[in-house]
């Protein structure tokens, strides 16, 4: 990695040349690293260097290579964990991403523990993946559905919260981080709700894993999931944390190789953690990718990372605010991250982001995921620019002149 | 790029967002169906009235992007007082124009969408009232969707 420069001169916080292809395209404004970030060359590197010299089916063979196969994805796992701030690191089950390991959960552990008559309590901001899984696991067995609503700020209704989760609710599902809003909730209230009646606690860190420093194990929740492709790593990586007792206790998400223990004629028994989760010939591809990611990560620094983007955040908040006809969404009672949803009067934002497209600007127009949130906004669509550490006030300054123009350009 | 954009936003294209016609329900349809696109939360609904062979009415409500509205008005304008057999062939040309596999030269007004063929992500914006339009003639009523498996 090359000399970093500082956050405040307005500069990215990391060379664009350590990310291949923002550097073969000087003069693309990347602000969709909600959705997903880009690469830096020491991610890639990495994957090549696993194919180059380790490549072969981890835990299988007796053979040396197999060996470093294996070793190479047990090291990912206890390099990740440990920039999760998770202690016991086969607590950390690998799986494609967020989406993966929400269903993990609302499958294994929810149709084992969710009965007819109990109660599921999500929130209004949720992503579809923290949603939908919840919202079925409901209806096939017979259980309540509920959803904490927002403050008129954006941020969740803790009171309201608070009322919803009653004696019978067995799960909490909410976000770390709104990938819509950029709200962040106060994970360490939630999870005292939940306790209180015994609830789990499970918490969808994709949006915050990426940009803030968890530190999972002190935050005190049941299962933590998040993604590798926000955060510099490859796409079909990702995970979730979960408490050992709770994974011991559970059935397995799927079966097949890998997480056995022993297979009779009549019954099987489910190998040790993380394996009893992973079955199937695992992704050391991703996992080696992830692991350099957060090594790259943990060499800018998270604090820093974070005060950059959120120093991004709150000036392109506050100069598209500015522009005639433009509303920003609310974050909460203060916009913390990188993360910027506005609407154009007059504008849909499927224009605005054609609009932005032919100067080289990429943004997301659309729903987020996010439906319910839409609807109780009374909008189908947003615009969202996310900052993250390769940005700088240049690529502020061209979103804002760009969306300047787009009332005249759509003939208002 | 800035080119192709004022061929995609032609100022009819701005006109009819701005001021859509036959943008209304419609209480005596005879059919209506809705259009969803799944991926950006667009969604129209247009209501067709057919007496014997001929389309005497058309009209859609619904939010979405100028691409999609534009075409959603244009193609009330264009189809009304037709045959479902001329409406049909036009729905199929207007199809072929956006997708570039024709230049519309006997499209009218509609000719303005053909900016759209350079743009393959709004084809989807442009088609969608059009298919709206052809599931509430073809069955009376139901949900066409820009994805061939979205729920």
């Amino acid at each position: 990695m090359s000399v970093r420069g500082e956050a405040a001169s307005g500069a990215a916080l990391v060379p664009r040349a350590d990310f291949p292809l923002l550097a073969g395209d000087p003069d693309l404004v990347y602000l969709d690293s909600a959705a997903t970030s880009q690469k830096p060359m020491v991610v890639l590197d990495a994957i090549r260097e696993y194919y180059t010299t380790s490549n072969a089916n981890p835990h299988r063979g007796a053979y040396r290579l197999s060996g470093a196969a294996t070793e190479a994805y047990h090291s990912s796992r206890e390099r990740v964990a440990r920039f999760l701030g998770v202690a016991d690191a086969d607590t950390l089950i690998f799986t494609r991403g967020t989406t993966e390991s929400l269903n993990l959960l609302a499958t294994a552990w929810g149709r084992a523990n969710v009965k007819a008559g109990d109660r599921i309590v999500v929130t209004r901001m949720e992503h579809h993946a923290n949603f939908v899984p919840w919202q079925q696991l409901a209806l096939s067995v017979g259980a309540e559905f509920k959803i904490a609503e927002l403050a008129a700020d954006g941020s969740l209704d803790m009171a309201q919260l608070a009322k919803l989760v009653t004696s019978n609710t067995k799960v909490v599902a909410f976000a770390h981080v709104s990938n819509a809003l950029g709200t962040v909730n106060d994970v360490k209230g939630i999870v005292a709700i939940a306790k209180k009646v015994g609830a789990l606690a499970v918490c969808d860190g994709a949006q915050a894993v990426p940009h803030l420093s968890v530190g999972i194990d002190a935050l005190g929740v049941d299962a933590y999931a998040f993604s590798g492709h926000k955060m510099l790593g490859p796409m079909g990586i990702g995970g979730v944390v979960v408490r050992r007792e709770l994974l011991e206790a559970m059935p397995p998400y799927q079966m097949g190789g890998d997480m056995i223990s022993r297979v009779g004629d009549d019954r099987t028994t489910w190998n040790v953690l993380p394996h009893k989760f992973e079955a199937g010939t695992p992704n050391v591809e991703g996992a080696v990718g992830l692991a350099a990611a957060v090594a790259y990560l943990e060499g800018v620094g998270m604090a820093a990372v974070h005060k950059h983007e959120t120093a991004l955040g709150v000036l392109a908040a506050e100069k598209l605010a500015a522009i005639e006809g433009v509303r920003v969404l609310p974050s909460g009672a203060a916009r913390s991250n990188g993360v910027v949803s506005f609407v154009v009067d007059g504008v849909h934002p499927h224009d605005l982001s054609q609009i932005l497209d032919a100067e080289e600007i990429c943004v997301r127009a659309g729903h987020h995921c996010a439906q319910p949130l839409m609807r109780s906004l009374d909008l189908a669509a947003t615009t969202r620019a996310s900052f993250y550490l390769y940005n700088s006030v240049a690529d502020v300054e061209r979103l804002v002149a760009a969306v300047g123009g787009a009332r005249k350009r759509m003939g208002y | 790029m800035s080119a192709e954009l004022d061929e995609l936003y032609q100022s009819i294209i701005l006109d009819q967002n701005r001021r859509p016609q036959n943008f209304h329900k419609m209480e005596d349809a005879s059919g209506h169906a809705d259009g969803l696109n799944p991926m950006c939360g667009d969604q129209v609904t247009v209501w067709v009235k057919v007496e014997g062979d001929k389309l005497v009415d058309v009209s859609f409500v619904g939010q979405g992007c100028s691409i999609s509205k534009a075409s959603a008005s244009l193609m009330t304008a264009a189809v009304k007082g037709k045959t479902k057999a001329e409406a049909e062939q036009l729905y199929e040309d207007f199809h072929a124009l956006v997708t570039g596999k024709s230049d519309g030269a006997h499209l009218g007004r509609l000719k303005a969408f053909g900016g759209v063929s350079r743009f393959p992500l709004r084809v989807k914006c442009a088609s969608l009232a059009w298919h709206a339009m052809k599931a509430a003639l073809e069955s009376g009523e139901g949900t066409v969707s820009t994805e061939p498996h979205a729920p």
